[in-house]
């Protein structure tokens, strides 16, 4: 399941939202992406995430999609906001639920690997010294390679 | 076609959507960047270093040797930086 909102939202009713009726589930694993106050050296007092409405969707959905036929997943959750955020502010929650953990932290991990390079979403930051859009880092997409190479050495 | 910039790409271009009729002998991702440069300073700014710039024809990536034919929608932005 995605979600592409600009409400925050409550990671525990999420949890439980996701889970509840289902004796399958024996695992669940949560990761909340935050609001820094600070980019380096520079302070963040605000951040606004951008997005391009429609192919976010679809692309959440191919990246979930991906997600479940590597792994044995029970339920599968992708909710990411958009608009303006400040420091401590939700930006992102996947929630990966499974018999047993090891698909559900490797499936987590994946989600966001792939959500960063993939999900078309902009952050730009402002604070005392201006705003100025956010660059991509490489190391994201290092850490996303590292799921290509584990797919051709399973092949 | 519909033509969509994003974040800086948008900011330089002035612009975030529009329908243009793009020429018969434009027929990539890259030609069309080209094509695009050649339409006044706002778009030779965003254009300028188009090696950064990402793609998605119809809502999905695509490589600046893409072909457009067929496309309805193509979109121009910078690498991606969400969750």
């Amino acid at each position: 399941m995605i979600r592409i909102q600009q409400e925050d939202f409550d990671i525990g009713a999420e949890i439980a939202r996701l889970k509840a009726g289902r004796g399958d589930i024996g695992a669940v694993v949560a990761f909340l992406g935050t609001v820094r106050d600070r980019a380096g050296t520079r302070i963040v007092d605000e951040m606004t995430l951008e997005h391009y409405p429609g192919m976010t969707e679809r692309e959440l959905q191919r990246i979930e999609a991906e997600a479940r036929a590597r792994w044995p997943l029970a339920a599968c959750l992708i909710l990411h906001r958009y608009g303006t955020l400040r420091p401590s502010d939700n930006i992102v929650l996947v929630v990966t639920a499974s018999e047993h953990r090891e698909a559900a932290f490797a499936a987590a991990a994946f989600l966001m690997d792939y959500l960063k390079i993939r999900a078309p979403f902009w952050k730009r930051e402002s604070g005392p010294e201006g705003s100025h859009w956010v660059e991509a880092d490489a190391p994201a997409e290092r850490a996303s390679a590292r799921w290509d190479e584990t797919k051709r050495a399973a092949e | 076609m519909r033509l969509l910039y994003f974040a800086w790409v948008k900011d330089k271009a002035g612009v975030s959507a529009e329908d243009t009729d793009i020429p018969a002998d434009v027929t990539t991702i890259a030609e069309l960047m080209s094509w695009l440069k050649s339409r006044g300073p706002e778009f030779a700014h965003a254009f300028a270093r188009s090696e950064f710039i990402r793609t998605a024809i119809d809502q999905t990536h695509v490589g600046h040797d893409a072909s457009i034919g067929g496309a309805r929608e193509i979109a121009f932005f910078p690498p991606v930086t969400g969750g």
